[in-house]
């Protein structure tokens, strides 16, 4: 694996093998009395958060903790950014303070990519901007191939908030390395500009209709409305939206048997996603986040457990 | 401690006959110091500490007509020496589902070297439960120990110069069955 990890577009096909090999056996602590491994004795970790989150910085904080590493969280509200100090600086003083890896979520696409270019530490991409959101992707495909085995050829359907969907980016691009099928449908108004050479470049379909594809879906990917990254008018109503691309009760009917639904949360219930879907047997969605920690685990074993320089 | 290149050169010094007498030895040393099989646990240290363990517990079966739980125990996040090499790959750790609370456990290797690699598994066992037992059953000893630790059962006593290496291939996992010594690494 390289230093740091800030694209699904970073990790090759075995890459991703070794990865969710090991996240089989952190899996395994979680259900352990005493959670806690010895690996990353000794190490800091730094989650620093520019953007709201729940389960990513919980996840990864928990994750770099039963790995008896220390980690410490910095939010953007209430650090030194809301003074005026730039994110070089921010992140040059918190290196000074010898960190080992820094995981960050920034509001700005690459702002992660631009970081790991200044500092020593590892960066881990927890999402920048509508960019990417490489560690989802990874629990995303960790816990589809538990549900579906080996994902190659499987079809993987991606509905939704396409255009802000940092998700949607890294999960393209790492379930293409897994070689699964991947249809991405969203509304006219919420497909990315450009979109269709890439799918063409790619090799994944877009469409505006998802009730034709539901029915050969292996697996079904819901994609939260971002209200908070919209500032026009993406589509007339919500209603609107939830009766052409939300996975209601009627529309679940159209699923084949157990086909597994994931949503990377936080949900909005009754517009992307009726309750129904949400709390279905085959939804997903709990079981991604308990994946997540497994997952991120592995992450930081991978790029902070070795010696640097010699990681392979 | 064992090499996982294949290599032609050096000698043999126990073949496939060789091994199936010493485990049978072991397996009888287990059984005599035990007084039985009560309460027996046998970890192996993977790769092939596993497949000896499971060895030795067919034959104890096999003499006492008890079947014995059998587990594997990955010890690379334990390692004293895990940052100074490449990120390694972990292994499946397999706690028997009796659990190794007031167990007599075996720990179960394929050779003895340092002690480096039973150090780590002490410490991995002790996240897992408090056996009231500890030993330590190996196929070959080859000395040079960094540690205080000792094997309570040992396949062969093989004096070796440090700058040798011990190989140990079982059917198992290697399609062939020796162990082998060889010169100096190339």
């Amino acid at each position: 694996m390289k230093k740091h990890l800030l694209s699904a577009a970073d990790l090759s096909r075995d890459d991703i093998g070794e990865l969710f090999a090991t996240a089989a056996q952190m899996h395994e602590v979680q259900h352990r009395e005493v959670k806690k491994l010895p690996a990353l004795r000794g190490r800091t970790i730094i989650n620093l958060f520019f953007e709201d989150s729940t389960r990513t910085r919980s996840s990864f904080e928990i994750a770099g903790k039963w790995l008896s590493a220390d980690t410490i969280n910095i939010t953007g509200k209430g650090s030194s950014t809301s003074k005026g100090e730039s994110l070089r600086d921010t992140v040059m003083t918190i290196c000074a303070m010898g960190v080992d890896a820094l995981v960050m979520r920034h509001s700005a696409s690459g702002a992660a990519q631009q970081v790991s270019e200044w500092v020593d530490a590892c960066v881990v991409n927890a999402g920048d901007g509508t960019h990417e959101h490489p560690s989802q992707a990874l629990l995303d495909a960790y816990t589809l191939q538990r549900h579906l085995g080996e994902l190659e050829g499987k079809h993987v359907v991606i509905v939704g908030d396409l255009t802000h969907s940092r998700v949607f980016r890294s999960n393209v691009i790492l379930l293409g390395t897994l070689g699964a099928q991947v249809s991405v449908v969203a509304p006219p108004t919420l497909m990315p500009s450009g979109v269709e050479s890439w799918a063409k470049d790619a090799g994944f379909a877009t469409s505006h209709e998802l009730d034709a594809l539901l029915p050969s879906a292996d697996a079904v990917m819901m994609l939260r409305v971002q209200k908070e990254r919209m500032s026009g008018g993406y589509f007339p109503s919500p209603r609107e939206y939830t009766i052409g691309y939300g996975l209601t009760r009627d529309r679940l009917k159209l699923l084949g048997e157990g086909v597994p639904i994931c949503h990377p949360g936080p949900m909005n219930r009754g517009l992307e996603i009726a309750a129904d879907a949400a709390d279905a047997a085959s939804s997903v969605i709990l079981e991604q986040v308990s994946s997540g920690v497994a997952v991120r685990m592995a992450i930081l074993y991978h790029l902070l457990a070795g010696s640097e320089g010699s990681a392979s | 401690m064992t090499s996982s290149d294949q290599t032609v050169d050096g000698r043999v010094v126990l073949d496939a006959g060789d091994i199936s007498r010493a485990l049978t030895r072991i397996s009888h040393e287990i059984l005599e110091h035990n007084r039985g099989a009560a309460d027996l646990v046998l970890l192996g240290i993977p790769t092939r500490g596993v497949q000896l363990a499971t060895r030795i517990a067919a034959r104890i079966e096999a003499v006492e007509g008890v079947k014995i739980p059998v587990g594997a125990l990955d010890i690379t996040m334990y390692r004293d020496d895990l940052r100074h090499q490449p990120t390694r790959g972990l292994q499946p750790t397999q706690i028997p589902s009796g659990g190794l609370d007031a167990k007599t456990v075996v720990l179960v290797d394929d050779v003895l070297y340092s002690g480096r690699t039973v150090r780590a598994a002490l410490d991995a066992m002790a996240d897992y439960g408090r056996p009231d037992v500890v030993r330590l059953a190996v196929l070959i000893d080859r000395g040079h120990r960094e540690l205080p630790i000792r094997a309570d059962h040992v396949g062969k006593n093989l004096p070796s110069s440090r700058s040798e290496r011990v190989m140990v291939r079982l059917l198992e996992v290697d399609g062939y069955e020796e162990v082998r010594i060889a010169g100096k690494a190339s």
